[in-house]
């Protein structure tokens, strides 16, 4: 009884509102202006200021009113052909790791890129080789969120078996170890030193291997270099080159020992564009080569990364031949995201929120055309495998429930 | 392709007298924001005069996006979901971000119903500067009992003051829900007609003046001859739900069923398919025995997914907030102007009104970092100076590694910002990640420096804790 008391009231409020309303343009129109308040309109402005109240009071919306619908007999059954678009080029496709046949050790071979359409535009065309994921290793004890230290306290400080439990437990397609320690700033550990490190994990695992430096530029060249002669012939990717190191050092030594290199640059096309142009100038074909546009976690410039993707692939698509090589995806960005270590309560428990973190940043960059991704957290590896399977159309559904309304309960 | 409003086409269908009424200088002014979204027709007043009448039709037809924008609920939490004119973010700024309702089941009791719609109507989190909420609730048929239902969604029309989605595919629950007054008054979204209910469903949402969607699974043809007919009935306010089965290999078709329709009503101009989309990643909570979280961070990963591939609205089942923050997140992102740049103006900035003694911090010019700080330390009510950084819009963790974050920076900065001549001390915070360069910018600049925290939502407690070391 309360319930509909106040509904007429509300009722009420607005017809009144409309009444008040046309009586206000009626003056209006009579005298040409109103005055309300110390505020003068016009009639066209009144009109305007009034429309809202009058289109309400046109289209009441009241019970039981019979609007019938246009008698339309039967479904009207149309044809639909899917708007699917050609494209001139494609993708170029890089090799990671070598067999035995091919002068490498590895168990198998992993190959990224390739793409012919949009990412997962199945009905287009299928794309050759599904993206493919790498879990970070580290040469020494690092800073972790907890999330994910948890997995590897183990390990810590022994990259080999750091890289086992990655390749075997947790399933990375490829292993991507980061000599951190060689960081003048840090432990200042010697090129000949770090390969040795490159040597033990390439030993440990048959898996292709990343190889990436510590961030210095001067010293990141020369740690590359050496790693690279003693993986030779291994097709390992070297991690990475940017405008302003000594890229010329790196694709040598790529090129000499059959090594891919990795294109950093800081979300910019055009220089992105810039440094593969150099790269590709010295010679370094477009099958050992790797872009990584940089990948901002989720909540912390991931849509730069997100438009940034989309336009490298429709760009390559249409045929702008710098910008056909694989792209790179570091999501374990992710975790540099507060979202996914702070403890906040409010947030809810981050031992969720932090893979999830990584996930949703991970998923995001693979729907916009990230080819090869480096990960942290073995849910993320695990999550993004069987998305990207079942995205190809792979996978047995459990239901096949159609009206989910119900079946929810 | 759909014809393509140009400045030049839209000029020609203003008045093109420069009267300045809209406070722009010029009709081409004006018809440059028009064409941007920033005005609308209304905000010129000869428009809206009868001699231009006709002119005012065709001008709405032609910047009338792809498309159709369409407005759920009424009163102030009403939403509008749709008005799309692109598939590429890069292309335009996408606007009315992806509405999420989140559902009740009528099978539910009335007191975790009521818990639901209190926690969707409050939920709010506030995230650079913006508020993020939740915009809907759907409520669900599972009872079997139609009574039940209207029921439920009287009950939940009263508890919130969201839009609301009916979800039931018997037009009679349908009929018994809406015809409860408090829920008609709400003009729901009714969700939906199908290949076997369109002609009932058809009609109430006729009736009714409300809004309809259309659910037809795993069929294109289906979905498209569909609108048609509910066009043909007189039906505008439509919304597409071409089915989402992300279960196995099925998530393929759901997936790219999505891009078919969005391209083919933008690009290929297709009447049937210019409306928004409905996505429902709450059947990620399908089956028996579910395990609570991982459902809900398979909801979570899946609308996240569905943000990228336009959805204009979803159903989410999940009120977890770990699950719920990636989502809004993504969201907030995702309909960011794309012409935003990725840094801002390097300098000094003054956040409340600091004095000689103020502590000085450092950050970079990266636009997400810069917002996340100054955010950050003005909400704790903290005064002081803050130097921002040029390192080519680079977070501090990769401007420090890419060798964009320099001591020689920081010592230029201080320079050019006149900061000695402001503060009466010589001691710079800079962030915790650049911790490395340290020493080398205390040589440079010959500034004592001050490792701070890795993370702005510590400064505050990291001045007090340490006051005897950052005081000036």
């Amino acid at each position: 009884m309360a319930e509909s008391d106040k509904v007429s009231e509300k009722k009420g409020e607005s017809d009144l509102e409309g009444a008040l309303a046309r009586r206000l343009l009626k003056l209006a129109e009579k005298f040409g202006e109103i005055e309300l308040d110390n505020v003068t309109m016009t009639v066209d402005e009144l009109t305007f200021l009034l429309q809202p109240a009058i289109t309400r009071l046109q289209r009441p919306i009241t019970r039981g009113e019979l609007v019938a619908a246009k008698p339309v007999e039967k479904l009207l059954e149309v044809e639909f052909a899917p708007p699917v678009e050609t494209y001139p080029a494609q993708m170029a496709e890089v090799q990671l790791g070598a067999t035995r046949n091919e002068g490498g050790t590895r168990g198998r071979a992993v190959k990224v890129g390739g793409a012919k359409a949009l990412p997962f535009y199945g009905f287009e065309a299928v794309n050759p080789n599904r993206p493919a994921f790498a879990m970070d290793v580290f040469d020494m004890p690092i800073h972790l969120a907890k999330a994910v230290r948890q997995h590897f306290e183990d390990v810590m400080g022994d990259p080999a078996a750091w890289a086992r439990k990655c390749a075997h437990e947790f399933g990375a397609d490829i292993v991507s170890l980061n000599l951190v320690s060689t960081d003048p700033g840090i432990k200042n550990t010697s090129p000949e030193d770090a390969a040795k490190t490159v040597e033990a994990v390439l030993h440990a695992v048959d898996v292709p291997v990343v190889v990436g430096g510590s961030g210095n530029k001067q010293k990141d060249p020369l740690v590359l270099e050496k790693a690279a002669e003693v993986a030779h012939g291994e097709k390992c990717l070297l991690n990475s080159v940017s405008t302003d190191t000594d890229y010329k050092r790196v694709v040598n030594a790529a090129l000499e020992h059959g090594h891919s290199v990795v294109a950093f640059t800081p979300m910019d096309i055009n220089n992105q564009k810039k440094l593969n142009r150099l790269l590709l100038g010295e010679g370094l074909p477009k099958t050992q080569l790797v872009m990584d546009p940089t990948t901002g976690a989720l909540g912390y410039g991931i849509e730069y990364s997100l438009s940034l993707l989309e336009r490298i692939r429709l760009g390559a698509l249409l045929g702008d031949t710098e910008l056909q090589m694989p792209v790179l995806s570091a999501a374990s960005n992710a975790w540099g995201a507060r979202e996914a270590w702070m403890k906040t309560e409010e947030w809810g428990p981050k031992e969720f929120r932090g893979p999830l973190w990584e996930t949703v940043t991970g998923l995001t960059m693979l729907m916009s055309g990230a080819d090869l991704f480096m990960v942290s957290h073995p849910a993320t590896v695990r999550v993004l495998k069987q998305i990207t399977e079942n995205l190809n159309g792979l996978g047995e559904a459990k239901y096949t429930v159609e009206n989910w309304v119900a079946a929810l309960g | 392709m759909a014809k393509k409003a140009t400045l030049l086409s839209v000029y020609q269908l203003l008045p093109q007298t420069n009267c300045g009424k809209c406070n722009e200088i010029t009709c081409m002014t004006f018809a440059s924001k028009l064409l941007e979204r920033r005005a609308t027709i209304e905000e010129c007043p000869p428009m809206t005069e009868a001699q231009y009448k006709s002119q005012a039709v065709k001008l709405r037809e032609l910047v009338a996006p792809p498309i159709r924008e369409i407005v759920l609920g009424s009163g102030e939490r009403s939403v509008k979901i749709g008005g799309k004119e692109v598939v590429y973010r890069h292309e335009l700024t996408l606007h009315n971000p992806t509405a999420i309702a989140i559902d009740v089941s009528d099978k539910m009791d009335d007191t975790t119903i009521v818990a639901r719609c209190r926690f969707v109507e409050c939920f709010q989190f506030t995230r650079i500067g913006q508020k993020l909420s939740l915009d809907a609730m759907a409520v669900r048929f599972a009872s079997g009992n139609a009574e039940r239902f209207a029921q439920a969604a009287a009950l939940v029309a009263k508890s919130s003051s969201l839009p609301l989605i009916l979800c039931s595919l018997d037009p009679e629950a349908l009929r018994l829900a809406i015809e409860q007054k408090d829920v008609l008054n709400r003009r729901p979204l009714l969700y939906a007609a199908t290949k076997d209910n369109w002609r009932e469903v058809g009609q109430l949402a006729m009736q009714y003046n409300c809004p309809v969607a259309v659910f037809a699974p795993d069929d294109l043809k289906n979905m498209k001859s569909l609108v048609r007919t509910l066009r043909a009935m007189g039906l505008e306010d439509i919304v597409l739900d071409p089915g989402f089965f992300p279960e196995g290999g099925r998530m393929k078709d759901s997936i790219e069923r999505l891009v078919m329709i969005r391209r083919a009503a933008v690009n290929r101009d297709d009447k049937d398919f210019a409306y928004p989309i409905l996505v429902t990643p709450a059947v990620a909570w399908m089956g028996d025995n579910v395990d609570e979280r991982a459902a809900a961070y398979k909801e979570s990963y899946l609308a996240s997914l569905v943000i990228t591939r336009f959805a204009d609205a979803m159903i989410l089942h999940s009120t977890d907030t770990w699950a719920i923050l990636p989502v809004i997140t993504l969201r907030q992102g995702a309909y960011t102007d794309p012409r935003k740049p990725v840094a801002v103006e390097a300098g000094l900035r003054e956040i409340g009104k600091p004095n000689e003694k103020a502590p000085v911090l450092l950050t970079t010019n990266f636009a997400l970092t810069y917002y996340t700080v100054s955010n950050d330390i003005e909400s704790q009510g903290v005064t002081c100076y803050l130097l921002v950084l040029n390192t080519e819009g680079l977070s501090v963790e990769s401007s420090v590694a890419g060798g964009q974050f320099t001591a020689a920076g920081v010592k230029d900065l201080i320079g050019s910002s006149k900061v000695e001549s402001k503060v009466a001390h010589r001691k710079l915070i800079i962030p915790g990640m650049a911790a490395r360069l340290s020493g080398e910018i205390e040589d440079l600049a010959k500034w004592e420096v001050i490792v701070g925290p890795r993370d702005s939502s510590e400064i505050k407690e990291f001045l007090e804790r340490r006051s005897e070391v950052v005081q000036t």
